[in-house]
């Protein structure tokens, strides 16, 4: 970030993003949870983008090898929290009927 | 990075673009389970076009290494994704963890690719996002540890505590100051994560288990706030706005967890909650209870035309959420209207208990919320209580002198029958005596959980099962 202006600019984006997240998530049902935490973990892991630029740029061997380190944690979490999130709304089943199509694919 | 943007670097904004909606479409579509599966696979799809564009980016000039890092992260990820629904507490503080490892470690490749042509706003942005990531990084696997008993759960608390805690956080603070007027004091920025990752251990230290659903709000909140941080750093506004998310989600849900054991944010973080009262208890013994078989259990709740059900950690504890989904099947085959009633710290994680109950296959309409289902229970035959404590002691309402008084419980006291399944007359988790088992109103079932409940279950379907 070179100017003062880009910094202007971030600190907009923040602050609306804040302000669209805060509520997004205050309408989240509280049944879902333990969901939207492992999924806020798994986009938060986007944080990726930025290790794979040091792995990639290979600008130093500290950045290359910290920035290595970074992509495997990161990756972890994108995997690791899509597939539990996925996991835990496929057991939510509704006791009317009209939702028996979606307990049709949880079958183990 | 660039100040004018080449042909290639527009694109890659505009798959960024294109994955912040996606991001918050994800967010948005988790209001309801039956819009949730639709924001994961926004939140995949966006996952992905943001990973392409990074790859698109000119500088890069070293792919393989990149992809053996993609592969060995996937390698980790895939187990931690199938771990058992009562692991996912302890799942969730050590993926705060790694999060916050890829956001310090990035954000300190940074400070050394850069230093000393750092200004100084980048440089309280950078030491920011470095010392919130370092004390996420030890303090979720602190978190982690309690949660998995691999540590004691016991808070520990020694004299200054706060004191100590609070040089430290001051110490972190002065080299960042430091760091801002002079970014060419390269020797002084490992101090400062050292520093910040002993901090993150000793927050912890002093914080017992029934906090933990707070706890690992408020470190999902840091995590967040600390890659947003990074996005400063980076310029990048992709990450900015994940970050924000990220970290309203935290704050939101940590605001929420907190209110619901009745305490403030510094009260979870600077007090050790509950050692002390059990000893207080033990004087005032021997007061009778009523108790009661599983034939008796059995024939009050087959009578019975609306039963509440009070899931505790105990329950899952016990293992005992499948036994309690055969007694809700055979209950409501008979005509029993049975609901689940849902303290929002009733598990170690926001929502948590909706989860174990759900893998239990227990159709989520039952599950209510505490807010919801509280004016209920006057008009409710048996209230049953099982692995749940404090969330239901209504000392909480009536006595000033309790330690958890204020905090709002569900109103189990109020139903015609009670009935409370417990392995014996031990005080809970934060160590308080419960009024509600002295009632007269009040049947204790003595035993494990999983047991007595297929016990009843036996009953109540006749022998056969």
């Amino acid at each position: 970030m070179n100017s003062s202006s880009n910094l202007i600019n971030a600190l907009f984006i923040f602050v609306l993003a804040g302000f669209i997240g805060f509520e997004v998530i205050r309408r989240v049902s509280p049944l879902l949870h333990t969901p939207l935490m492992s999924l806020t973990n798994a986009l938060d892991a986007i944080a990726v983008v930025g290790a794979i630029l040091l792995v990639g740029e290979h600008k130093s061997t500290l950045s290359t090898v910290f920035g290595f380190i970074a992509v495997v944690a990161a990756t972890s979490n994108i995997v690791g929290g899509f597939l539990i999130t996925d996991r835990m709304l496929k057991m939510f089943k509704s006791s009317r009927p009209a939702a028996a199509p979606a307990a049709k694919s949880v079958g183990k | 990075m660039t100040t004018d943007l080449a042909g290639g670097q527009v694109i890659i904004e505009l798959l960024y673009l294109i994955a912040s909606v996606l991001f918050i479409l994800s967010l948005k579509w988790m209001s309801s389970p039956t819009t949730a599966r639709h924001g994961i696979w926004a939140g995949e799809i966006g996952m992905l076009l943001a990973i392409c564009g990074t790859l698109l980016h000119h500088g890069i000039v070293d792919y393989k290494l990149i992809f053996i890092a993609l592969v060995l992260g996937t390698i980790i990820g895939v187990p931690l994704g199938e771990v058992a629904m009562t692991a996912v507490p302890q799942r969730t503080a050590l993926s705060h963890a790694f999060g916050a490892l890829c956001v310090t470690l990035v954000g300190s490749a940074e400070f050394y690719l850069r230093s000393p042509d750092i200004s100084r706003f980048m440089m309280a942005v950078l030491s920011l996002e470095v010392i919130l990531g370092g004390l996420t990084v030890t303090g979720s696997l602190m978190a982690a540890g309690k949660l998995q008993e691999i540590l004691p759960q016991r808070p520990l608390t020694y004299k200054g505590q706060n004191l100590v805690n609070f040089v430290l956080l001051a110490g972190a603070l002065a080299i960042a100051v430091t760091l801002v007027l002079h970014p060419e004091s390269r020797t002084l920025f490992p101090l400062m994560i050292l520093i910040a990752l002993a901090f993150g251990v000793l927050l912890i230290i002093p914080i017992g288990g029934a906090d933990m659903p707070t706890v690992i709000s408020l470190l999902n909140g840091y995590a967040g706030l600390s890659a947003a941080a990074m996005g400063f750093v980076l310029d990048s506004k992709l990450l900015i706005i994940a970050g924000a998310l990220d970290g309203s989600s935290g704050l939101i849900l940590s605001i929420i967890m907190s209110k619901a054991m009745n305490r403030s944010f510094t009260n979870v973080l600077f007090g050790a909650f509950g050692q002390v009262q059990a000893a207080s208890a033990a004087g005032e013994e021997a007061r009778p209870v009523r108790s009661a078989t599983p034939e008796e259990a059995a024939a009050i709740l087959s009578g019975a035309n609306r039963v509440i059900v009070v899931p505790g950690y105990g329950m899952a504890v016990a293992q005992a959420q499948h036994k309690v989904r055969e007694l809700y099947d055979a209950l409501t085959k008979r005509g029993v209207d049975v609901r689940f009633a849902i303290h929002p710290v009733a598990g170690r994680m926001p929502g948590h208990m909706n989860v174990l109950l759900a893998e239990a296959d227990i159709p989520y309409d039952r599950l209510i919320e505490m807010e919801e289902i509280n004016g209920d229970f006057p008009q409710t035959d048996v209230a049953l209580v099982i692995g749940a404590n404090d969330v239901t002691n209504p000392a909480a309402r009536s006595d000033a002198s309790s330690p958890i008084y204020g905090m709002p419980i569900l109103d189990v006291d109020k139903a015609h029958t009670v009935m409370v399944i417990k392995r014996s007359m031990n005080p809970g988790f934060a160590g308080i005596d419960n009024p509600l088992y002295y009632l007269d109103n009040t049947l204790m079932l003595f035993g494990d959980a999983k047991a007595f409940v297929g016990s009843i279950v036996r009953e109540v379907t006749g022998g056969h099962s």
